[in-house]
Parts: C-alpha cells; structure tokens; sequence
C-alpha cells in the first residue's frame, strides 16, 4: 500500500467514524423523542413533554455536531476519491442526491421549528415537527445504506463506453437486496445506542438523589426501547446480514467467524486471536458445531472456510475485520443480557431502587457506540479490497493528484479540529445533562 | 437534459449563496453592528434559527452537482483540495462560534466565540469568491480532466497559478464586500434601534466596496478571459443577467437610502443572483476551463451523469425541491418579523 493510498484510507476512516458518533444518537432519540411526545399525549402529563423538551437539547447538539463533521464526508468523495466519483458518480450520486434534497432540509427546517416554535405550534403541531425530523433522520438512514449497499453489492447499473458506471435502474439501486437489512440493522444498532443513553442519564438521575421523577421516565423508556432494539439486532436483522454476507461475500464471512478451514460441524469462535502465519486461530475458546447449526440450521452442514478461496480474494486485513465483527456480536449480546435484566427488575418494581443495576446502566452508555463503530468496520473491512465490491480496487480509486503529503495535512488538522469538536461537545453535553429537566419547565430558555 | 442539469446546479448554488451568504454576512459585519454583549446576542439571534439549515443548500448542492456532473465534482474537488478542506474547517469554526458563545456566561469566552465567528465568516466568503475566481479564470487540467492546484505559486495568472493570484483574490474580495452587503440589509430588516442604525452604515460602506471591487474584476475578467463575452455576443438575450444584477446593484443604493430594508435585501439578492448567472452563463458550455489548453476543459456533455439517471433525477428532484420550498416558507414566516431583547424562546 504506497503512502497516499493509506493516508486516505486513515483521513475517511478516522472522519467517517468520528462523524458516525452523532447520527448514530440522533437517528435512534428522534424515535424515543416521537414516543415521549406520544406519551405526552396518551398520558396528558407535562412531564412527558418536559422530557421531550430536554432531549430536544442533546438532540440539537449532536445533530450539529452531525452536520459539521457530515459536510467532511460527502465532500471526501471528491476531494480524495477523485476517480471512485468520476467511476460511480452516475449511479451512488443519485442515493447521495437524494439524502440532501429529501432528507436534510425536511430533518433541518423542521428541528428549527421543533426547538423554537412550540408556543406557536401547539401540541399537535409540535408532535408532527417532532415527527417530521424523525421521518428526515430516517430517510437520511436509508439512502446513506443504499449507497453503501451498492458498494457492497452492486447493482443496477451498466457499463458506459468510458469504463465508469451509469444507472440502469433507479429502483434495483434503491430497493437493493442488501440494503434492506443492513438498513433496519443499522437503525435498530441506533436505536440501541440512543437507549442506554436515555437510560444512562435516568440512572444517573436517580442515583444522584436528583429529578428522579424524570429519571424514572427516561430509565423506564431506555430499558423497553433497549431490549426489544438489542433483541432485534441478534434476530431477526444481524441474522439475515450475515447471510448476505455469506451468500454475496463468502470469503468475508470466513475471515469475520475466523474459519480458516472449511468443515462440516464448524464451530463457534467465541474467544482467540487469528495468526496469520500459521492460519489458525490462537487459543480458542469455541462451540462445537454451532457456525454450522446458525448458518445452515444443521448441526452437521459443511461451512467453507478461507481455504475455499484464492488468497486475492481474502478480506485485506482479516484480523481487524474478525475483531470488529467479535466485539459488535459480543457486546451485542451483553446488552442483551443488561436489557433483559433491567427490563424484570423494572417488571419486578425494584429496578428503581437497585443501585447496583443503575450504576450498570449508568456506565454501559459508551459500548453501543463501541460496537456501532465495530459493527462498520466490520461491513467495510470486510469489503476490502473492493472499493466497489467486485468492480473498483480501493486502490483505484483515490485521486491521485492529491499527495501523500497533502492529504497528511489535512489529516492532521482534522485530528486537531475533532479533538476540539470533541472536548467542547462533551463539556457542552454535561452541562446540559446537569442542568437537567426540571430547570426550564416551560419554555427552552 | 444536461443544459436543464446545468441551469439546476447553477440555481441550487445561487440559492446556498443567497441564503447562507446573508449569515455569512452577518459574521462578516457582527464585531461592527453589536458593540457589547447583548447587540451581539440580538445580531445572532436574527440568524439562530436559519442558519443550520442555510448551510444544508451547501450539502444539497455539492449532492446535486455529484449526481448530475460527477467528473466535474471528482476533478474539481479532487483540484480545490486544500482551499475546499479548509473551507470545512472554516464552516466548523463558524458553527462553533454561533452555538458556543452562549454556553458560558464570561465575556472573554463570549468575546473569544465572537471573535472566531467573524473571522471565519470573512474568511470564507473570501475563499468562495476565491473559489469562483479559479472557475473562471480557469485550472490547470491536464488531458484526463484532473488537475491539482497549490494555495499559491507567484500570485500572477500564469497557466500553473495557484488557487490565490490577483485576480482570485480580487473575486474574493468582490464575494466579501457583496455578503457584507447583503448580510448588513439582512440585519437592517431584522432589527430596530442602534443595531439597525450602525448595519445601515456598514450597508453603505459595503455597497461602495462591492461597487468599485466589481468594476474592477469586470475589466480583469474581460482582460484575462476575454471569450466570457463570446455567449453575450452570440446570445444577446443573456445581457438580461448583468443588466439585472445592476438594477440589484442600482435598487440596494435607492431602497436603503429611503430606509426600505426588505426592498434593499431583496436587491442585494438579486444581484447575487444575476451575476452567478451571468457567470454561468458566460462559461457554458465549459463547467471547468483549463488553464493550459483549451481543448482540455470539461463541458457540461464531458461532465454529465448519463440520460437515463438525469431523467430519473429530474423526476425526484421536482418533487423533493418542491417540497423543501414549502419547508422553508413555512419555517421563514413562522420566525418572520424583528428580534427583540426579550428572553422568550430562544432556542438552546
């Protein structure tokens, strides 16, 4: 990998996960603040809308947040993905397109009209603005997926004279077969994040002796959200994107279980390190049989391991993709554990007063993001080489007018400005959860 | 298909630079207007709640030029690489400033945001100006339609110019004065008392500075790239666009002088808007000049997504911008009329 390959590579990869931390959040509280209006409503208790009123806040800031470090990303596909852009321009500058005109100006006229205008609204009115940026956060979801998607699965498209690709069918681009699970998998991973966070802020609430009427609400919303999007993410959504990996990525889904060969019977890797000189993996800790039981429901099917391929069409750099793919499943399943957990204590009325559960809770917030993040590495490691899986090398696809030495400057001063973004997002995020709701009952101030 | 993609992309731009060009202009005259803490408070208050979604034109059309001209978006990105990084920076810092100063009550943070606001603000609508100086006085492109360009090389237009030369920061210049002009009408309409008296003086201050700055690059334009003037002669009905652009000029003198703010906003956007098109429409059917040969510019043809995918995008692209239009007149009448000092909602 010569440098300028690989300092693009770090530039998108260190942006696009930097920028992921908002969306993530905001896409799955616009859900929770849609249902803490509906409370509102159902309950006709002000509480509920107070509670709106002080997600509204962190929503604000983190949707900010997402569209300063979002700007970074669609303009990346020009400034250092010069030819990838030239090469798929014609069909993922549609989904992109898209995003903007659907999604951004319904998600961002309507905010303003959710945080300054519930006077003049009324409550129905600031029902449906709640709504509204709900619907632009999702859709928006849908058609950064979508061009995801395609690249890892590419379709709808035909080759023109000039090598790049063109659209040959808008609704093969956007009812990609991929798309669909990986979408409702990325949401349900949002939704997860959002969850803790509520619950996290709930818990915190109540064990500071402080608001507890409102920590009561946001722990009793953040664990029933948190559950039934925990269970979703293991089955059905994580499930079904599996076997797409393993039906249009094989050797991916190989290299991610950390099956180096292929077996009938193959076993679970729970635990180990992959050894790449050795091709196997170190002290693992494994199921017997249960690959083969999840992937084909037989105890006794064959599941092809890495050997089954030609190393050209080996994952670059499998150890990272099998680690990723480990800790989303993993933590996948402790939040399954703490969401079901949390969810008979609250059945059981004692969930309030269990200090030892809230203080879980309180500091479980940061692994949904942990695995959100692990959850891309996965998807986009594992379609390594391929830029566009199948088409276009990551290799081929830079600009290759801009430097190593350039694009190195740039990368060091996006390294500086997400450290300030950063330190100032989280001293602003505090002081708001420290505020708390109570301080401005009516109005925002 | 790709002319009607052309006059799209040419309008998504002019409406990020007449929506998001007036909170630019804002920034630009904010430490002039507002002389203590709670002026400048009332200053941002008038841009609060449109800002954000001001800079989403700049979003939707950097995603609409990708879609319908992905070799000039790749080539011309690819190019403008350090002026375009920094210009996200910019816009980073800008954001800051306006969502941060409220945070702390301490005037030296409040005074440090300011700061950083204004600054950013002035700097960006230089880099733009910038930006469309390099567009038309033209880039190096070499014959794969690529090119890349320093922040610098001699200041003088020569082939193998940077992004900064003369004449690029003259355009600069051109694009600040015309934001502070536009950004100060903006505040004029939006406010009353001493705010709106001294953003009346700086309009007038802006408007000599736009009018001299554009002279001036309306004679360094005809001096370096002569064929701008080739479609007025060939097209006379093109004329419309400069001749509009003066009315503009002409109607933001009348209109502040009889103290007609909304009229004289108005007139400033007109004149951005008639000379983007007059740009536009010069350059046509070139999107990106070279520098270094002629026959190595990128035209609207070169550049453009294929038929099949403009005609799908014309279809979505109708119904989506209809629909955002009847956002943002919603959300503009909704926070319509002047700011007050008054502590009601006020956001954050």
């Amino acid at each position: 990998m010569d440098d300028a390959l690989l300092v693009h590579r770090l530039q998108f990869a260190f942006t696009i996960a930097f920028h992921y931390l908002f969306p993530q959040l905001t896409m799955g509280l616009s859900l929770l603040i849609v249902l803490l209006k509906a409370m509102a409503f159902r309950a006709g208790h002000e509480r509920y809308n107070v509670a709106a009123r002080f997600w509204g806040k962190i929503f604000a800031i983190n949707f900010a947040l997402g569209v300063v470090t979002g700007i970074p990303m669609e303009f990346q596909f020009g400034t250092n993905w010069a030819r990838f852009s030239t090469f798929a321009g014609g069909v993922i500058g549609q989904t992109l397109a898209m995003e903007g005109v659907f999604a951004f100006f319904l998600e961002s006229s309507f905010l303003g009209l959710f945080l300054f205008g519930e006077k003049k609204l009324g409550p129905r009115g600031h029902f449906v603005a709640a709504f509204l940026v709900f619907l632009g956060s999702w859709i928006s979801g849908y058609l950064i997926v979508a061009t995801n998607a395609w690249m890892q699965h590419p379709v709808g498209y035909e080759v023109a004279h000039d090598g790049s690709v063109q659209l040959a069918s808008f609704w093969g681009l956007l009812l990609n077969p991929w798309a669909g699970w990986q979408y409702v998998h990325t949401m349900g991973g949002a939704v997860v994040t959002s969850a803790f966070v509520m619950a996290a802020v709930g818990a915190y609430f109540l064990l500071a002796n402080r608001e507890a009427e409102y920590g009561r609400v946001f722990v009793r919303v953040g664990v029933v959200a948190g559950l039934f999007a925990s269970i979703f993410e293991l089955f059905p959504s994580g499930d079904a994107q599996g076997k797409n990996v393993l039906q249009h990525q094989p050797a991916t889904f190989a290299a991610m279980e950390g099956l180096f060969e292929t077996k009938e019977g193959a076993e679970l890797v729970l635990i180990g390190q992959p050894d790449m000189e050795k091709l196997k993996i170190d002290n693992p800790i494994h199921v017997p049989k249960l690959l083969s039981y999840l992937t084909y429901y037989r105890w006794s099917a064959e599941v092809k391991g890495l050997d089954a391929f030609p190393r050209e069409q080996w994952p670059t750099n499998i150890p990272l993709l099998y680690y990723s793919y480990h800790i989303m499943v993993g933590l996948g399943t402790i939040f399954i554990a703490i969401m079901v957990a949390s969810v008979f204590l609250l059945w059981k009325r004692t969930l309030y007063s269990a200090r030892w559960a809230l203080w879980i809770l309180m500091l479980s917030f940061p692994f949904p993001y942990i695995a959100n993040t692990a959850g891309w590495f996965t998807a986009e490691l594992g379609r390594q080489p391929w830029l566009v899986y199948g088409l276009l090398r990551t290799a081929e696809g830079t600009s290759h007018t801009v430097s190593a030495g350039n694009a190195l400057f740039t990368l060091l001063g996006f390294l500086g400005m997400y450290f300030v973004l950063g330190v100032l997002f989280l001293l602003l995020v505090i002081k708001k959860i420290n505020v708390g709701p109570e301080a401005s009952p009516h109005a925002k101030h | 298909m790709e002319i009607l993609w052309f006059v799209i992309v040419t309008f998504m731009i002019t409406m990020y630079v007449v929506l998001d060009g007036f909170d630019l202009g804002v920034g630009i005259v904010h430490l002039i207007v507002g002389k203590n803490d709670d002026e400048r408070r009332l200053t941002l208050k008038t841009i609060g709640p449109v800002w954000d979604a001001n800079e989403v034109w700049l979003l939707a059309a950097a995603g609409t030029l990708y879609f319908a001209f992905p070799r000039l978006y790749a080539s011309s990105f690819s190019g403008f690489y350090l002026p375009l990084i920094i210009v996200l920076w910019l816009l980073m810092l800008r954001g800051l400033g306006i969502e941060f100063r409220h945070q702390v009550d301490h005037s030296m943070w409040r005074l440090f945001w300011d700061v950083v606001f204004s600054l950013s603000s002035v700097l960006l609508a230089i880099f733009f100006g910038a930006a469309l100086g390099n567009v038309v006085r033209g880039v190096p492109l070499n014959k794969d339609g690529y090119f890349f360009e320093p922040l610098w090389t001699t200041f003088t237009v020569v082939p193998e110019a940077g992004i900064l030369d003369w004449f690029t920061i003259l355009i600069g210049f051109v694009a600040f004065c015309t934001l502070m002009l536009h950004g100060s009408h903006y505040i004029s309409m939006k406010t009353e008392g001493t705010i709106q008296k001294r953003s009346r003086s700086a309009a007038a201050s802006a408007w000599w500075g736009t009018f001299f700055t554009s002279l001036a690059a309306l004679i360094a334009t005809s001096s370096i790239r002569p064929e701008t003037w080739n479609n007025f002669s060939e097209h006379q009905w093109g004329y419309i666009f400069p001749v509009t652009g003066m009315l503009g000029l002409g109607g933001a003198y009348y209109f502040r002088v009889r103290r007609n703010d909304t009229a004289a906003f108005l007139s400033s956007a007109t004149f951005i808007t008639s000379m983007l098109a007059s740009t536009a429409f010069g350059l046509y059917p070139n999107v990106l000049p070279s520098s270094i040969d002629a026959s190595h510019s990128l035209t609207v043809h070169q550049a453009a997504a294929s038929e099949y995918g403009l005609r799908v995008g014309i279809v979505w692209w109708t119904a989506g911008i209809g629909l955002a239009v009847g956002y943002f007149s919603y959300v503009y009448r909704s926070f319509r009329g002047k700011v007050s000092g008054q502590p009601e909602e006020s956001g954050y």
